[in-house]
């Protein structure tokens, strides 16, 4: 008799690494870079990839995604730049407080939901604060390729500007920053008028600054093909729930501080994921029945398939109500 | 004139819409004979899209029944050209000369729409941004995958490759790049049997 296909974990593949660097950038990012711990080569990376974190503290494992910044061309390291966020469900304050230059982490292999669309003529950046990370290795690959690119970068202040001195200095001509407390902001508009037939712009940032290049590049006629953007969204805390999932045959409770796909998996349950931040699209559910109402918070599912009522994405949305049952 | 609603075929084969209008910087319209009628109806609907139009008009058969028509709606630039070989550098110019923003609106026959539609690819422009509607002849430019000839404007099927004389039978399979339709011997294995010629969609 054949053995049963072996079922895949969900989530990438893992690599075992060590910390090898940890960077402080300013009071409140921190780059902390990664050797493997089996000697071998990382996997190639296309720029745009990010990589899930597992991070042990103490019973609880946390997986935050984090966008790769290293020259996709060192497979020697991989690199993350994050910032702290003191409000946050504790992922950054997890790495920037105990995490140490020799210690054993696990990472995934890296995904990308954010690539160069490598058919473009020109490639303009749009960063806002820490959003500048992916763009580091699109810098990267670029300038090896000879490929055509802008920066166009608004933080808060130059305190805060991180890697502003290190691209400015390579980049004079490519790389433009703007700082809020000097009052200077990116003008958007002209920056879109007169780009060359082929250009591509590419957003990462706060939801805000996400949308309004949308619109604005809507409005001024660009494709949306022409029009990237990336935005992880951190699970939001909201009130606890109970969930029946019916092919695990398990109810379990989703805690205030949890995400839906955190409280499956602390039960046991081998749910699928990548992006653990409503992009992908992985962690798609169906819903068997409902009586409440759906937090959606998503960017994978359109406004239909959210009024529904027919599907989740466990990683971000939540639900409020008397009875929900996934087909899980 | 009624549209001609192509029946449903291999996903190959292209599709077609009805022009709209779009936010823009510039707009690029290129039309063929009856596409004509595809953008009066779009002047109908937005005339102010006309200020920052540069029109390319190719009258074939139809002469110069809608040329003042079109030439009233008020382009920026307005082109009457006699084929599309011949307004082709003219299409190239104004797309390498332009920038983001543009839209570009194709209308008429396949032939002309197809080519154009890859010329603006090829500047850069994604397929999905580029705006077609079909009017007028159903007739089809054909590629022979024998001798690689394009024969233009086939309104049977099967027809006669107009460069190596074979007996080619007209298939939905359709190159983007070539903008041309596939033909294939009808007649390989049993030379001469060739079907009586029917009209395309008759
Ligand atoms: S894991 Fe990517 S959308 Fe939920």
């Amino acid at each position: 008799m054949s053995a049963a296909p072996q079922k895949a974990k969900a989530g990438a593949e893992k690599i075992e690494v060590t910390v090898s660097a940890v960077v402080p950038l300013n009071p409140l990012v921190t780059r902390f870079e990664f050797t493997r711990r089996d000697g071998q080569p990382f996997p190639p990376f296309s720029a745009g990839a990010h990589t899930v974190v597992e991070m042990r503290d103490g019973a609880r494992t946390r997986l935050n995604p984090y966008s790769l910044m290293s020259d996709p061309g060192d497979s020697s390291i991989y690199a993350i730049s994050v910032r702290r966020d003191d409000q946050g469900r504790g992922g950054s304050l997890f790495l920037h407080n105990q995490v140490k230059v020799g210690d054993p982490m696990t990472i995934t292999y890296p995904v990308n939901l954010f690539p160069l669309d490598l058919r473009g003529r020109k490639h303009v950046f749009l960063a806002g604060g820490i959003g500048i990370t992916p763009f580091l290795a699109m810098i990267a690959h670029l300038e090896r390729m000879g490929g055509a690119w802008e920066l166009h970068y608004s933080c808060r202040s130059k305190e805060l500007g991180t890697y502003v001195d290190e691209l400015t200095y390579k980049h004079p001509n490519k790389v433009h920053v703007y700082f809020d407390d000097q009052d200077q902001a990116i003008g958007l508009e002209d920056l879109l008028d007169g780009q060359p037939l082929g250009t591509h712009v590419y957003v990462c940032g706060p939801k805000g600054m996400i949308d309004w290049v949308h619109a604005t590049a809507a409005a001024h006629g660009w494709p949306d093909e022409n029009v990237h953007s990336e935005e992880f969204l951190a699970p939001q805390p909201g009130k606890p729930f109970e969930v029946r999932l019916c092919k695990s045959d398990i109810t379990i409770q989703v805690g205030e501080h949890e995400s839906l796909l955190e409280a499956m998996e602390r039960c046991g349950v081998d749910a699928p994921f990548l992006c653990r931040g409503g992009a992908c699209g992985q962690c798609e559910t169906d819903v068997v029945s409902s009586d409440g109402d759906f937090v959606h918070r998503d960017h994978w599912l359109d406004d239909d398939e959210h009024a529904s009522g027919k599907k989740i994405m466990p990683c971000v949305s939540r639900f409020v109500g008397k009875s929900l049952v996934l087909d899980r | 004139m009624s549209k001609f609603q192509f029946p449903p075929s291999i996903s190959s084969r292209p599709v077609y819409g009805t022009l709209e209008p779009r936010p823009g910087k510039a707009h690029l319209m290129i039309a063929d004979a009856e596409g004509a009628e595809a953008l009066l109806d779009l002047a109908a609907s937005d005339a102010a899209l006309f200020a920052n139009a540069h029109i390319i008009y190719i009258p074939k058969d139809t002469g110069e029944t809608y040329v003042e028509r079109l030439r009233a709606l008020g382009p920026a630039q307005f082109y009457v050209g006699p084929s599309y070989a011949a307004s082709v550098q003219r299409i190239r110019r104004v797309l390498s000369d332009a920038h983001m923003g543009l839209q570009v609106y194709l209308a008429g026959t396949e032939g002309l729409m197809g080519q154009a539609q890859n010329e603006a690819m090829q500047a850069g422009i994604p397929h999905g941004a580029i705006q077609t509607e079909h009017r007028g002849s159903v007739a089809r430019r054909m590629q022979c995958v024998h001798c690689k000839g394009i024969t233009e404007d086939v309104t049977t099927d099967p027809f006669v490759c107009s460069h190596c004389g074979l007996n080619l039978f007209v298939r939905d399979h359709y190159s983007r790049r070539l903008a041309a339709f596939q033909g294939v011997c009808i007649d390989a294995e049993d030379p001469g049997n060739v079907p009586e010629p029917v009209e395309l969609y008759k």
